[in-house]
């Protein structure tokens, strides 16, 4: 866009040309502001209120540093609990969609026939436009007393009911196509020919698979897991609707910011999810797995 | 491009003050007086009512401003907004809490605030005296719902009352029996009903427990639910950490607590008299009762924002609200007793009234409204503290575990 | 691969079950939606079309609608013009930090939303509210195109990587001033990659519901905000299903369209 500036006249341009720092800075500057001083910045401030404290009763902000806040978060057993509770639970929900993902997005890619490939990723697509409250509230109907997954199991009681489970189950079925579509994008580029070669050479299908499919699924899988996993982390209205008397880590920061108007302590509470994906972020890089995303 | 330079000038402007704000952190903070020694804020509260300023913005419980986009027949806001012009801006938030957040803002001019979030806004100052000569409807709200301790500080009046009810006790007739006549139904450790039990979802329901306390455990002396001392709220809390077991799920929605009494996933917990009458309607086997201890329950005021911009368009509108046709409409709409004794002739349902225990004023006498705890009190007692809200929030995470 | 025929069969088999397992709850607001009972019992024990009259009549969903298409059209420009420029940025130069801003980049998108929420709202407040513009819908704008900026750049940047710079060179060569190189060369490279990148921005502004409570102003309404407002109240749910049945069959056209001029070769859309 700015590099080639339609309007600016055959000068400008040519003078950009012979610049390319200057068609840097141009191309660089509104999102640096965006990302680095907006976004970041309201980052910060998030951060530094976590060290303050707010006035019980009237709820106003006092801004005298503290660290009684993290204090708490440290010394109290039930935020451990609900922080480890809220990494399995994003770990398993990460876990199912893999083992959901892969196998299909290896089929839409490498079995079905290209005509069918474009109806298949229109399947995948469709449900995200589906409204994520109206598929939750669907799941609580499914998995109620006497409901279908009840019924399918035998009886009214049979099924998981509400709870840890429900909530696993759920996330892992509203997540399942921003897990997909990645792992099959990565697929889709590894020419078939690759795998003819392979397999002419005398190599089994699992042999294929080791050296030729998993060091291209590894990095996909990673980006789908970026997604499956924060957006598991935060969650809080699927725990609300399915997870019976379940709380996660955003059900304590949404209380505390909703309910409790304690922003700062929610901001110290919210600096544990942060500082998870921050880690998981870096950790993944290595595998190429941000440019997959 | 033109567009996003516009953009991209604010966000500038954004971050280069982000900047800024990080240096001054402490400016204009609050004096930092504890709850010990709270004073109400002096406001003036409005002395004449001039003309509308075209606009009102309005934060609502869901269904108490409806302008008939929900349904073309629920419709108080048009003929309100035709009369006075005063164009309502409504937005709906869950829960007290997230209703003094808002107020916070100072975006917003009226509020219907519960009796767990009015007092906060009182003392915050984030809300004006009412001026009940502006108010000319005023006059017929039922006396047991003026000058409470939820609505008003030292008989200055801060909010016009909307409506009540009560937290009752819901059960399956098909299931549970015999049936129950006493809270300790929901708090027996070894209820035959385990994991099929339900509690409402906010850290006020700690009142709930509290009640209990107060007429099984004279011992504990608890004269109020909402004023906890130590030994007081660790009974409370430890009661409901005995209840946690017990419990199937929290509820804070009432389709989700209809569904689930429906379904059986619940067959016994706190209700609303809303949520029994729509199960029941969808022919769910449900009663409700108020239990013999009581009840807690819900009084909710009209209240202005100290820092409102359209004061006139908001007293305008809290007249309105409480006239008896839109105060009958919304009741009836919502589920709850009406404030105004005159709405009870127009209600479509002539039965409303009686079902809602609407001027039953021996009924509402066992139910201790819901009311901010602070650190203060609020049984009149000088010699000890009492656990205030922030404390019940963080009891509550640690109860649900 | 060659693969045997009993191991095709499997996957075919799994990608079956899938599906139904994507499909089975969609299938559900279906029926739900002509279900008498306002609660969703289960099983249905009456057949109604009330609800869809009731919808139909339901002025809010539809202004509503109309919000949430016009926050995500301004979060797609915007993270459209964003992502473009950062993409060329980061294939086209080496510079100091490059990496850090390719981390950086995804951020938005893989901190949880209430995080981002609560932060821009804290942000917001503290700092452009006293400078006049209280949250509105640009509020809402602008927090959905923080995060919709890294699945454009996801989508320019890789499109970029395969297509390389010789086809511009070819034509700066043979005269073509850089306007005319980017119109005729470069835009058309990048075509199906934006439509992609731009499509899935759409759609995760369309469904954002977290951000959106902590950034939209009073009286800002998105579909997501509505349906939140309505699915809890028993009256109300039923027309929820009705509303959400029709997104479903009508998002069908976006993602048809979008595949028909992505054209096969993008098909994955790169999420």
């Amino acid at each position: 866009m700015t590099v080639t500036t339609k309007g600016g006249g055959r000068q400008a341009a040519s003078f950009l040309h012979r610049h390319p720092k200057l068609r840097l800075a141009g191309l660089l500057s509104a999102p640096v502001l965006w990302l680095v001083v907006a976004y970041l910045g309201a980052l910060a401030v998030l951060l530094i209120s976590a060290f303050w404290s707010v006035n019980t009763f009237t709820g106003d902000l006092v801004k005298v540093f503290t660290v009684e806040n993290f204090r708490t978060l440290f010394t109290e057993q039930v935020y451990r609990n609900v922080a480890l509770r809220s990494v399995g639970v994003a770990a398993a929900v990460t876990a199912i969609c893999v083992v959901l993902a892969v196998p299909m997005a290896f089929f839409m890619a490498k079995v079905a026939s290209p005509k069918y490939r474009h109806w298949l990723v229109i399947a995948i697509l469709t449900p995200l436009w589906a409204s994520y409250l109206v598929k939750a509230y669907a799941w609580r109907v499914l998995l109620a007393n006497g409901g279908p997954v009840d019924w399918l199991l035998g009886g009214p009681g049979n099924g998981p009911g509400y709870g840890l489970f429900a909530v696993i189950l759920v996330l892992s079925y509203l997540w399942l196509p921003y897990m997909i579509l990645p792992i099959y994008a990565g697929l889709e580029r590894l020419p078939d020919s690759m795998l003819e070669a392979s397999a002419d050479l005398g190599a089994r299908a699992g042999r294929t698979f080791r050296a030729i499919v998993l060091p291209i699924l590894v990095p996909s899988i990673f980006a789908g897991s970026i997604f499956t996993f924060s957006l598991s982390l935060g969650d809080f209205i699927t725990v609300q609707i399915v997870g019976g008397k379940t709380q996660l880590i955003g059900n304590v920061v949404y209380a505390n910011i909703g309910a409790a108007n304690n922003l700062p302590f929610a901001a110290a509470l919210a600096t544990v999810p942060v500082a998870i994906m921050v880690v998981y972020l870096i950790a993944v890089r290595r595998s190429g797995a941000l440019e997959e995303l | 491009m033109r567009y996003s330079g516009r953009v991209l000038t604010a966000a500038l402007a954004a971050g280069i003050l982000v900047l800024a704000g990080c240096g001054g952190g402490d400016s204009g903070g609050s004096t930092g007086s504890g709850p010990g020694g709270i004073s109400v804020p002096k406001i003036d509260k409005l002395a004449s009512l001039g003309s509308g300023e075209g606009e009102v913005n309005i934060i609502s419980w869901a269904g108490y401003v409806e302008d008939g986009s929900t349904d073309k027949s629920v419709d108080w806001v048009s003929d309100f907004e035709k009369e006075t012009g005063c164009k309502v801006n409504n937005k709906v938030a869950a829960t007290s809490d997230e209703m003094v957040t808002l107020m916070k803002t100072g975006e917003y001019d009226v509020v219907s605030a519960s009796g767990d979030a009015s007092l906060r806004l009182i003392y915050g100052g984030d809300v004006a005296p009412v001026n009940t000569d502006l108010v000319p409807n005023y006059k017929d709200v039922f006396d047991g719902l003026k000058n409470k301790q939820w609505n008003s500080v030292d008989g200055v009046a801060y909010g016009i009352p909307h409506g009540r009810g009560a937290n009752l006790l819901m059960y399956r007739t098909d299931v549970v029996k015999p049936a129950p006549t006493s809270w300790g139904a929901v708090f027996d450790p070894s209820s035959p009903y385990k994991g099929k039990i339900t509690a409402y979802d906010s850290p006020i329901y700690i009142a709930d427990a509290a009640l209990y306390l107060m007429k099984t455990k004279p011992e504990l002396g608890i004269k109020n639910p909402y004023a906890l001392d130590d030994t007081q709220f660790k009974a409370a809390t430890d009661l409901l950490t005995e209840q946690n077991k017990m419990i199937g799920e929290y509820w804070s929605d009432y389709t989700k607590e209809v569904q689930a009494f429906k379904a059986g996933n619940s067959v016994l917990g706190t209700t609303w008299q809303i949520i029994t009458n729509l199960a029941q309607a969808d022919k769910a086997p449900v009663e409700a009762i108020l239990p013999s201890e009581g009840a807690t329950g819900w009084s909710d005021t009209w209240m202005i924002s100290s820092k409102a911009k359209h004061p006139n368009c908001g007293y305008l509108w809290m007249n309105h609200i409480i006239s008896p046709k839109a105060n009958a409409a919304v009741a009836e709409w919502f589920g709850e007793a009406p404030s105004n004794k005159l709405a009870c002739e127009q209600t479509s349902d002539k039965n409303f009234c009686k079902t809602f225990h609407a001027d039953d004023e021996a009924y509402f006498s066992n139910v201790w409204y819901w009311t901010t705890p602070i650190a203060q009190c609020l049984d009149g007692r000088k010699d000890v503290t009492c656990k205030d809200y922030s404390a019940w929030t963080q009891a509550w995470t640690t109860i649900k575990g | 691969m060659t693969l045997s025929p009993w191991a095709r069969w499997g996957l075919r088999a799994f990608m079956f079950l899938g599906l139904v397992f994507i499909y089975v709850p969609l299938l559900l607001v279906l029926v739900n939606s002509f279900n008498g009972d306002r609660t969703f019992a289960w099983p249905p024990h009456d057949f109604t079309t009330r609800w869809w009259s009731a919808a139909w009549n339901n002025s809010g969903a539809r202004d509503a609608l109309w919000t949430s298409i016009k926050a995500g059209l301004g979060a797609t420009a915007i993270a459209l013009i964003l992502g473009t420029m950062v993409s060329f940025a980061v294939q086209r130069f080496k510079f100091f930090g490059r990496d850090t801003l390719s981390l950086l980049i995804i951020l938005p998108i893989a901190l949880p939303g209430i995080v981002t929420g609560i932060a821009l709202d804290s942000a917001w407040r503290s700092v452009i509210e006293p400078l006049g513009l209280g949250k509105g819908l640009f509020s809402v704008i602008v927090g959905h195109a923080t995060f919709c900026v890294v699945v454009v750049y996801n989508n320019v940047l890789a499109r970029l990587r395969r297509t390389g710079t010789s086809l511009e060179d070819a034509s700066a060569d043979l005269g073509a001033s850089p306007g005319q190189t980017f119109r005729y060369v470069t835009f058309p490279l990048i075509r199906s990659a934006l439509l992609a990148g731009g499509l899935l921005a759409f759609a995760l502004s369309f469904d954002e519901i977290i951000v959106t409570t902590f950034t939209a102003g009073p009286g800002i309404t998105t579909l997501p905000i509505w349906i939140f407002n309505n699915l809890f109240r028993p009256n109300q749910a039923p027309v929820v299903n009705v509303v959400a049945a029709i997104l479903i069959v009508l998002s069908v056209i976006p993602v048809w369209f979008a595949q028909r001029l992505a054209g096969p070769e993008t098909t994955g859309s790169r999420t």
